[in-house]
């Protein structure tokens, strides 16, 4: 049984794991990706419900999972697979969730539940099925008693405990600082390929301790919880913005970016996941095809450019379906941030030039090659641009 | 960026007529671009032959020129009327083909006209196979994409061929450059098998070459729908999956959207590889279509082509996403960025996105092999459906079966009834692609085959095949269950089941299921497809049925209206009726009635959201219609619903959705069935002394003996209550009648017809309109082939060419007696005969009839406009005086100097080889064109052209006639001769022309073998191009050995190679017209548009002489 904070039942038929999980009641548009939404720290004690009828068509592999466990807290679908149809596949999706303990239920009412989302805004819920079935007053109870997400400072409860390298691809040109506030395994991935040595760092991570490793850049993840409450990497950050050190947030590290330069956060009604946003750079009018996961955003002025302690700012990105901030920038400083994500999986590749504008920035820094960040490195040259990973991948077993 | 304000005025040429692979999709396509052109601001001049397309209706265009579109004639119309730019990327091959050879003619560039929304090198390196496998081969390597190409080797010879196979081995594909819908493609096993195929492919091939390539048979087959704006910005619609593997043509596959068995990584690199390879094509803007397989073993990807224009899948795209292609291309091609043009579904979110679906929607081909007796059944590369229906459903088994249904043919729709037969002899015949396979699949499953079976057998992927158990397995669920409890019942619902399949597993009557179906309160809920999955809130009710939890269907203001629309395209029910339900629409819309279409065909106007003010998109069963009305009867008054327009479909479904309590409008399902029934009919006649051919109606071998003994033979035969002419046959001797009946009763339980065949009569068609006391005689049509031949095959003139005035008043008398007789309120068609000075009635169809567009068409009236509003009370009287029809005369009273309209039949058999092409009382057309001018040669010759290539004007013509048609032909050969033909006989035939003083060579017939001088048989002839016309009336009984099989290898020679072939000594007369006219050279344009305003001042001027 699916059970919402304002009292909206869905029943259905159990799917993963038995037991009873909270969280927020969030819903994702993706047509495909699953696996990689599953594992999404982003998702951190949030319940999401698919709005693709069918989930577990090609089962589970090893490559393509986005850290080494599912984050999602419970995973509503409407038709689940019986049989995993995929050469990579080594397992069944239903196995997968079991196994990593995630409450799930099929239920038939996705859509409606997806458009109470959408009029009602993100709330509260529990799935429950078997032994933690009650009656629904004693669910609704204790869903109501579970926290809210606003509020939640739950990085560091995503993030690694110890530091770790991943090596540049190739020949290393740069050292990447990369501050994990819920990281996908793909964003180091994607600086790799292009000859970054990324170092992971904890989200406890001090200004000092970043810089401390003296990088050519300086990174923040996208992760999960109120960005209201993420003081110390605010703090961090600023640090790193003090040092003069080029800058890139992801998601989180967006927001994040927006409070060290002053900017408020604030909730949306219900957020966008999925992998098929508009986003328009305002400086080249080009809109990328971007995959979201974000239910919050950065408040900031849409036209022109405002002031920050760190010079003139601006809002780099839209989003065209509801004019939300999409990216910022600063016009002085090499620092920028999306509230999307580049490194795209799931979802599709048209934003992964965001990693050259970084590393572009890192060059220009560095006062090898004057380059300043200039709108063609920063846009990305949409899709088709993506070499190594994905390739290999798709080339697998 | 916006519009571009430095073009005035745009050309779109059209697709022409319905033929397999390019049929009314393109209409859909031609339509929303018209609109938006003109919504614009720009001047639209419009090309299209085909009169039965909503495109062509005066109002969509400026200028519409009804008119062959070979390149010359399209040049006289820019010659004429100077556009500025010329868009041709929506109008199917037909459409891009001619704009390029318009561009490499030099014309464009003489008459200063810019191609917009396509680009001429893009297109070439779309098209040239060889140029789009290097660039394939380039993005994967500069890109590092997963993105590869079949090997393959462009070959211009047959020894070409022979080499490159030595290379790839065989099985290999056979793929001709430049043809549509796969013409003239194939898999060759052997030598021989290439031998043929490619011989073929290389003659189809404009450009004398085919490609041959490795084979990727079984292999899993994808599709792409890409628009790109020229601020190079790209979005993919939708992916599309086919569930019949690598070797089918995607328009004989049945599909899938979304692609359900990817990862995102794959589809992320199908995506990548699309939007690569478009950029690097240099697509410049609109939409195109870029096809995959993917190695299920290995993941290996080829880029198998792609479409660089708006195509049969972009339709099924749109209707299956809700994203309008081709209108959107049209607003791309005029200057618009993706980003700058809203989405017309949510209203607030711009057309720069990709549709995120939370259904599923399945497309089901639909296949008329019936008509085609001797055709190969076999689905191969080359498309061989002719029409499709597309369903919706909240899963993968409740689109499926609702899409199955919707295809309303025996045999389609899964069953449990009876013995499935024997497992291996299912499997076997699993194992070659056909019609409905995925029945046999389904009885192999309860036969017993296991999924690795099923799959070894079909290469299906394995999760569509699970599906295909799971719903085999609801079936037992249901068979075994103690009660049917709404629990039951809505898992059964929610895997697709109809109500009459739950009766035949529970051993009920599909009422007693419905019954207690509504008592258990299991009702379908109505979606939207909203373009995003629900994210955001859907302005627009295009709607289809679920067993879901919410209901969306929007509150009424107004009175609604449902229209029944026909379903999918079958030859006999097609785009004609599409044509009347679109006009009932916008007119009863107009005249403040909310409308409420009802229909499945992906491919009409129809079932665009913005037809209507409500889209259904639903099977046209009695269960699901019967759920719409109840759904718009919860959300606001219905004051009727509309069976008259869609052909046969609604029109069956009348009587019991009135015994429901649904109320019907327009004629009544009591009197329909006065004009369907034959007694009754016949009582209808008799009354108002009207003349039937003698005629009686059998049920067993003897009646129709004993029948055809008394009234004579030859007699025409046909089971009753069916269209297009099904199953009906002219017979001419006892044997071909027992033969007949013995099939007949096995294949229907309705009786036979059995009527007196009128030889030598001429056959006329009305279409008419009354309201109860007013008849409007909409057009008096007179078929060139003599009566025997279907209406729907048979060229007709319109005005008739030989009836005077007084047979117009006794046509008129006689309708109006009809129609009064059984009642009609709306549209009526009648079907007469005449002979030997008498007016035999054939037949009487209370409905919109094929005709209706071509009538509205070639006498400027809204026809189909005028029907809808009289089924909704309005008198003739009335739409006279509000201007909707002619104040005064009507269709039978058009003026000496009108335009002459000549429709002509356009006919599949280049796609049934070795299916006789010689024409019969079963219809097997699938389109048709109009030709208009001043006078009836001008006329025929453009009908000929636009239907089959122009009418030669010298040459050699072949001659053999029939014993009975020798005197009629002696005329018209005479005149070929005097045009400087050289004429070709047989014997028999050469004799006769000889003693009248015409030169005739005397030719080897087939059966004669070749000469032993080594002279050649005419096959050969006319095989090795040496025919250019070619005329040839039919004798002798069909199947049998001697004249009739002469003819036979004659006729299917002549399609092999393209030429025209007539079959009827009336098509003779007419084409020596139309010669006689291409020779004087006086062949010009004129657009509807002038016509009407020549019809409307000649009107009035007759109306003031009275």
């Amino acid at each position: 049984m699916l059970v919402l904070e304002d009292g909206r039942v869905f029943h259905g038929i159990p799917y993963g794991a038995e037991g009873e999980t909270f969280g927020e009641m969030v819903f994702n548009t993706g047509m495909t990706g699953y696996q990689e939404t599953l594992t999404d720290p982003s998702y951190h004690r949030q319940i999401v419900a698919m709005t693709a009828p069918h989930i577990g068509n090609t089962g589970v592999n090893d490559e393509d999972p986005e850290s080494s466990r599912v984050w999602v807290s419970g995973y509503v679908v409407r038709e689940p697979a019986r049989v995993s149809s995929n050469w990579r596949a080594n397992r069944s999706l239903d196995d997968y969730l079991r196994a990593q303990g995630v409450v799930g239920i099929a239920i038939a009412g996705t859509r409606a539940l997806t458009r109470h989302l959408r009029e009602r805004g993100a709330m509260r819920a529990g799935v429950f099925s078997g032994t933690a079935l009650a009656p629904v007053e004693e669910l609704l109870e204790r869903v109501r008693r579970s926290p809210a997400m606003e509020g939640a400072d739950l990085a560091e409860a995503v993030s690694t405990a110890e530091p770790y390298v991943v090596p540049a691809i190739g020949a290393k040109r740069f050292t990447v600082a990369a501050v994990d506030l819920g990281i996908k395994a793909m964003t180091p991935h994607r600086m790799a390929e292009r000859g970054c040595e990324v170092h992971v760092l904890p989200a406890s991570s001090t200004a000092e301790d970043i810089l401390a490793l003296a990088p050519d850049g300086v990174f923040f993840s996208n992760g999960p919880g109120d960005p209201a409450t993420a003081d110390g990497p605010v703090e961090a950050l600023r640090g790193v913005l003090d040092s003069g050190t080029p800058f890139f947030g992801i998601c989180f590290g967006n927001q994040i970016f927006g409070r060290a330069l002053g900017l408020g956060t604030y909730k949306l009604r219900y957020g966008h996941r999925g992998v098929n946003q508009p986003v328009q750079d305002r400086r080249t009018g080009k809109v990328e095809i971007s995959a979201h996961n974000h239910g919050f955003a950065v408040q900031a002025p849409l036209e022109g450019s405002f002031d920050t302690p760190y010079g003139p700012a601006e809002v780099s990105h839209v989003n065209l379906n509801d004019d939300c901030v999409e990216g910022l920038r600063l016009l002085d400083r090499p620092a920028f941030s999306v509230q999307y994500h580049p490194e795209a999986a799931a979802g599709p590749h048209d934003s992964a030039g965001l990693f050259d504008g970084f590393c572009a920035l890192m060059e220009s820094a560095r006062g090898r090659v004057s380059v300043t960040m200039s709108a063609e490195a920063a846009r990305g040259h949409g899709a088709g641009e993506e070499p190594g990973a994905d390739t290999e991948g798709s080339k697998g077993a | 960026m916006p519009k571009r304000t430095d073009i005035q005025s745009v050309m779109v040429i059209g697709s022409g007529p319905i033929v397999i692979g390019q049929a009314c999709e393109f209409d859909y396509s031609g339509t929303q671009a018209c609109r938006v052109l003109r919504a614009e601001g720009f001047r639209v001049i419009l090309v299209n032959s085909n009169p039965a397309t909503i495109m062509t209706d005066p109002e969509f265009a400026d200028a519409t020129y009804v008119e062959p579109i070979t390149p010359d004639m399209v040049e006289k119309i820019i010659a004429k009327e100077r556009p500025d730019a010329l868009l041709p990327t929506l109008g199917g091959q037909t459409a891009l083909n001619t704009a390029i050879a318009l561009h490499e003619a030099g014309v464009l560039a003489k008459y200063d006209v810019e191609l917009i929304g396509a680009d001429v090198d893009a297109i070439q390196a779309g098209e040239n196979r060889e140029l789009f496998k290097g660039i394939v081969a380039k993005v994967a390597r500069e890109r590092g994409l997963n993105a590869d190409s079949a090997r393959s080797f462009v070959c211009h010879t047959l020894d070409e061929c022979l080499t490159a196979a030595g290379e790839l081995g065989y099985p290999l594909v056979v793929r001709p450059s430049f043809t549509m819908g796969g013409v003239g493609s194939g898999f060759a096993h052997d030598e021989e098998g290439l031998r043929r195929i490619a011989g073929a492919g290389l003659d189809a091939s404009p450009t004398t070459e085919v490609l041959l390539e490795e084979s990727i048979l079984g292999w899993k087959e994808y599709e792409l729908e890409v628009m790109r704006d020229k601020a190079d910005n790209v979005v993919i619609v939708c992916s599309i999956e086919n569930i019949d593997p690598m070797g089918v043509h995607t328009g004989d596959s049945v599909t899938v959207a979304p692609a359900l068995t990817l990862t995102d990584r794959e589809y992320q690199n199908m995506r990548d590889v699309a939007i690569a390879v478009i950029r690097e094509v240099g697509v410049d803007t609109g939409g195109c279509n870029i096809q995959f397989a993917v190695d299920p073993a290995t993941g290996r990807m080829v880029v198998i082509e792609m479409n660089p224009r708006v195509s049969r899948s972009s339709a099924l795209a749109s209707k299956a996403t809700g994203f309008p292609i081709a209108k959107i291309a049209a607003k791309l091609a005029i200057g618009y960025t993706l980003d700058e043009i809203p989405n017309d579904i949510t209203k607030e979110t711009p057309a720069s996105f990709e549709p995120s679906l939370d259904y599923i929607v399945v497309k089901v081909p639909r296949f008329a092999f019936d008509k085609f007796p001797g055709a190969d059944q076999t689905l191969t590369t080359h498309m061989k459906s002719v029409g499709e229906a597309m369903a919706i459903g909240r899963s993968f088994p409740e689109a499926l079966q609702k899409a199955l249904r919707s295809l309303e043919k025996k045999g389609a729709v899964f069953t449990w009834a009876g013995e499935p037969g024997d497992k291996d002899d299912l499997l076997r015949a699993c194992r070659t692609p056909h019609d409905s396979r995925l029945f046999t699949m389904q009885q192999a499953i309860r036969a017993g085959a296991t999924p690795a079976e099923l799959f070894e057998a079909t290469a299906v992927d394995p999760w569509f095949l699970d599906q295909l158990y799971a719903i085999d397995e609801v079936a037992a669920e249901l068979r075994q269950a103690p009660q049917l409890t709404a629990e039951v019942l809505t898992k059964v619902k929610r895997h697709g089941f109809s109500d009459l399949q739950i009766a035949e597993l529970r051993d009920m009557t599909e009422p007693r299921v419905r019954d207690l179906r509504h008592a258990l309160g299991v009702r379908p809920v109505y979606n939207t497809v909203d373009t995003c999955a629900a994210e955001f809130a859907a302005r627009t009710p295009y709607l289809y049925s679920t067993y879901d939890e919410e209901t969306e269907v929007p509150y009424g203001e107004r009175p609604k209206v449902l229209i029944l629309g026909s379903g999918p395209n079958r030859i006999g029910q097609g785009i004609e009726f599409d044509y009347a339900c679109v006009h009932a629409s916008f007119e009863l819309s107009a005249a403040g009635y909310e409308t409420v279409m009802v229909n499945c065909n992906p491919e009409t106007v129809s079932t665009d959201y913005d037809t209507s003010d409500r889209l259904y998109f639903e099977p046209l069963t009695l269960e699901d219609v019967l759920e719409v009305v109840h759904a718009e009867q919860q959300t606001g008054p219905v004051a009727g619903v509309i069976v008259q327009l869609g052909g046969q479909t609604p029109l069956g479904l009348a009587q019991a959705l009135k015994d429901a309590g649904v109320p019907i409008v327009g004629t009544s399902p009591e009197s329909i069935h006065l004009a369907e029934e034959r007694g009754a009919f016949g009582r209808v006649l008799a009354e108002a002394g009207l003349p039937a051919p003698k005629h009686g109606t059998a049920v067993t071998v003897d009646e129709a003996l004993a029948i055809a003994g008394e009234i004579g033979y030859p007699v025409l035969v046909r089971p009753s209550y069916v269209l297009g002419g099904a199953g009906m046959a002219i017979v001419y001797d006892d044997e071909t009648l027992t033969t007949y009946m013995s099939k007949a009763g096995a294949a229907s339980d309705h009786p036979v017809l059995v009527d007196k065949f009128l030889d030598e009569a001429v056959e006329i068609d009305v279409d008419a309109l009354f309201d109860g006391e007013e008849l409007y005689l909409g057009g008096v049509m007179e078929h060139i082939e003599e009566a025997g031949i279907h209406s729907g095959d048979s060229a007709c003139s319109l005005p008739p060419m030989t009836l005077g005035s007084h047979d117009i008043k006794r046509i008129r008398t006689a309708t109006e007696e009809i129609a009064r007789g059984v009642g009609v309120r709306g549209l009526l068609n009648v079907q007469y005969a005449m002979s030997a000075n008498i007016l035999y009635v054939l037949e009487a169809n209370p409905r919109a009839s094929r005709t209706v567009p071509f009538v509205s068409k070639a006498t400027a009236v809204p026809l189909a406009k005028a029907a809808a509003r009289v089924m909704m009370g309005a008198t003739v009287a009335e739409l006279r005086a509000e201007g909707m029809l002619p104040a005064e005369g009507d269709g039978g009273t058009m003026p000496l100097d009108a335009p002459i309209a000549v429709k002509e039949a356009v006919l599949p058999f280049n796609r049934f080889r070795g299916v006789d092409t010689v024409l019969g009382p079963e219809m097997r057309s699938t389109g048709e064109v109009m030709g208009i001018d001043q006078f009836f040669g001008t006329a025929y010759a453009k009908s000929q052209a636009a239907a089959y290539g122009s009418l030669p004007t010298g040459g050699r013509a072949f001659v053999s006639v029939a014993n009975r048609d020798k005197r009629a032909m002696i005329f018209p050969v005479k005149a070929l001769a005097d045009l400087g033909f050289e004429i070709l006989a047989t014997e028999g035939t050469a004799e006769v022309l000889r003693r009248n003083g015409v030169h005739a060579k005397i030719v080897r017939k087939q059966s004669d073998g070749t000469g032993p001088e080594g002279e050649p048989t005419i096959g050969r002839r006319i095989l090795d191009g040496e025919v250019d016309l070619i005329v040839n009336t039919p004798f002798g009984s069909p199947g049998q050995a001697g004249p009739r099989l002469d003819g036979y290898e004659i006729r299917t020679a002549a399609v092999l190679r393209g030429i025209p072939c007539i079959t009827t000594v009336q098509g003779l007369a007419a084409a020596v017209q139309g010669i006689q006219a291409i020779v004087r050279g006086d062949i010009g344009v004129r657009s509807l548009q002038e016509h009407a305003e020549r019809l409307r001042g000649r009107a009035s001027a007759v109306a003031g002489e009275e």
